[in-house]
């Protein structure tokens, strides 16, 4: 496309949408401890 | 929802719902502009009309037909569709993350400090290592089938009550096999006392580590003092040097706060790395009126600026071979937590709670103190489970404002303790925060943007 360019790949609709299993990092046990920092958490099950 | 920004020269467009990120040149901008989120409201021909001064006719219908097909693939202009996974079944989660706050003690008197200088208002305590334990039980029998379990030593000062540190970790670990379980340590601390036994058994057994330090020597030293008033820079920085040279790849971070007199923090951060620090975290003392130096209302424009200023500046760092990991913007804009993670939201009160050292539970480290938010204590073995319907409550969708925000699967709402102390309800969102946050996110996309700019 000229006008548009999508520069990744996620898509929320396929994303593992059942119970999250709960084995990566909670948002307050990293850098922050003031703020919520879900978005900046690794999820365990696409680590290679 | 649809959010666009122009970040140095580049139109992002993030579509909220899907979690697709675009960049759009300036027709497709304005097109998006005219359509004001709201793509069935307004025809193609109205589109043309509009920007007929500015673009042609035909240009204007072949971006028109580009949005359009974007559309269609389901990443622009798309629609939420997760609110049923808001269950209180699917939120409800096994407690699996601990603050064990193993000192209410603090041998710094940081002006900005949340915990009223280490003890929260409650008298100078430190937990003793049978609570410690206890916890780690609490934690091992409510954790259900999830295997990674973290604790983190945290206080005031957690090094004021290092043998406990020290034997709650053989604890826990003597627990892991027997109960298929894995310990993730993390330790939060000023500095002052590390040592070389203290670096040693840190590096060994900590998982994460957060090293407090805000900067630049007179910058650290207005508020990160002593009791004595002292500024404790120079006593700190050679020991975090230390510490992280023993540290090898694992985990760490420097983590500083900024406040209302230094906004310039991107110098700060700058310093940090400088320093030989990699790993940099910083945040904005949002402490309301109980720190005079607070975050406020009347110095937003400034931090905003300097949030993509940072931004700016780590680009360039990067782009040119050094190397820095700033915590607040790194993201996985292609994967990242799962859907459910993202709309839960922190997890306060429900898979993660604090300890103090008599034992009280509380739903996080923030609220420690406040008798509303006490959910049990670990000594009389009490929990009470009805406690942790309000937090589960907190999610994207339970709360109005969060509900119609483009920002919503990458803020998860806020921090609840920061919504209850500046708004008075955790339901509500603290503006300010969501100021701050909506930036740090467009800073943060940018930032992965151009850091792999090889799309
Ligand atoms: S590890 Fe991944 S799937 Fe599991 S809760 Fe975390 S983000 Fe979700
Ligand atoms: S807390 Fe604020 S920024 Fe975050 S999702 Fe809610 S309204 Fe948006
Ligand atoms: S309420 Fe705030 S401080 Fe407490 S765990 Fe959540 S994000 Fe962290």
């Amino acid at each position: 496309m000229e006008h548009i360019k999508t520069i990744n790949k996620a898509d929320f609709k396929k994303s593992i949408t059942g119970t999250g299993c709960g084995e990566c990092q909670v948002s307050c046990q990293t850098a922050s401890k003031v703020d919520n920092t879900v978005i900046n958490q690794k999820c365990e099950k696409s680590k290679k | 929802m649809v959010h666009k920004y122009k970040f140095r020269d580049t139109n992002f467009v993030i579509d909220g719902n899907s979690g697709a990120i675009h960049i759009v040149d300036d027709i497709s901008y304005d097109i998006l502009d005219c359509l004001d989120g709201n793509f069935f409201d307004y025809t193609e021909n109205y589109i043309v009309k509009k920007l007929a001064d500015k673009y042609s006719k035909e240009k204007i219908k072949e971006a028109y037909g580009e949005i359009f097909k974007i559309y269609e693939s389901g990443k622009l202009f798309s629609s939420d569709t997760h609110e049923n996974l808001a269950t209180e079944e699917n939120l409800n989660s096994p407690v699996k993350a601990l603050c064990l706050n193993v000192a209410h003690d603090c041998n710094m008197q940081c002006k900005y400090c949340f915990a009223s200088k280490g003890d929260f208002g409650c008298g100078r305590e430190l937990m003793s290592l049978e609570t410690a334990k206890k916890a780690i039980d609490f934690v091992v029998q409510n954790s259900g089938s999830i295997r990674n379990l973290e604790i983190d030593f945290f206080g005031g000062e957690p090094l004021m009550n290092f043998e406990v540190v020290k034997e709650a970790v053989k604890y826990a670990r003597s627990l892991e096999k027997e109960y298929d379980k894995n310990f993730r340590f993390t330790i939060t601390t000023n500095g002052i006392l590390l040592d070389d036994d203290k670096i040693d058994f840190i590096n060994k057994e900590m998982f994460d580590i957060v090293l407090s330090l805000d900067g630049r020597r007179e910058i650290n030293d207005k508020y990160r003092v002593t009791r004595g008033g002292v500024g404790t820079y120079d006593v700190v920085v050679p020991r975090f040097q230390k510490l992280v040279a023993k540290r090898g790849n694992k985990n760490y971070y420097v983590r500083g706060t900024y406040a209302k007199d230094n906004i310039k923090f991107s110098d700060d951060v700058l310093h940090i790395y400088d320093l030989g620090f990699k790993h940099i975290s910083m945040e904005p003392a949002l402490c309301g009126d109980k720190f005079e130096s607070s975050i406020t209302e009347e110095c937003l424009d400034e931090v905003l600026k300097e949030q993509e200023n940072l931004c700016n500046k780590l680009i360039d760092m990067n782009l040119s071979g050094r190397d820095v990991d700033f915590f607040n913007f790194s993201i996985d804009i292609n994967e990242g937590p799962c859907i459910l993670k993202r709309l839960k939201g922190c997890g306060c009160g429900n898979d993660y709670v604090a300890v103090t050292p008599n034992g009280d539970i509380y739903s996080c480290h923030q609220v420690v103190g406040e008798e509303k938010f006490k959910m049990g204590n670990i000594n009389s073995g009490t929990f009470d489970k009805k406690r942790k319907k309000p937090f589960l409550n907190t999610t994207i969708y339970h709360k109005e404002k969060c509900r119609e925000c483009w920002a919503k699967f990458y803020c998860s709402g806020g921090c609840t303790a920061k919504n209850y102390f500046n708004c008075g309800s955790i339901m509500d969102p603290y503006d300010l925060a969501c100021r701050m946050q909506k930036k740090k996110i467009e800073c943060a996309v940018a930032y992965q943007f151009y850091i792999n700019q090889n799309y």
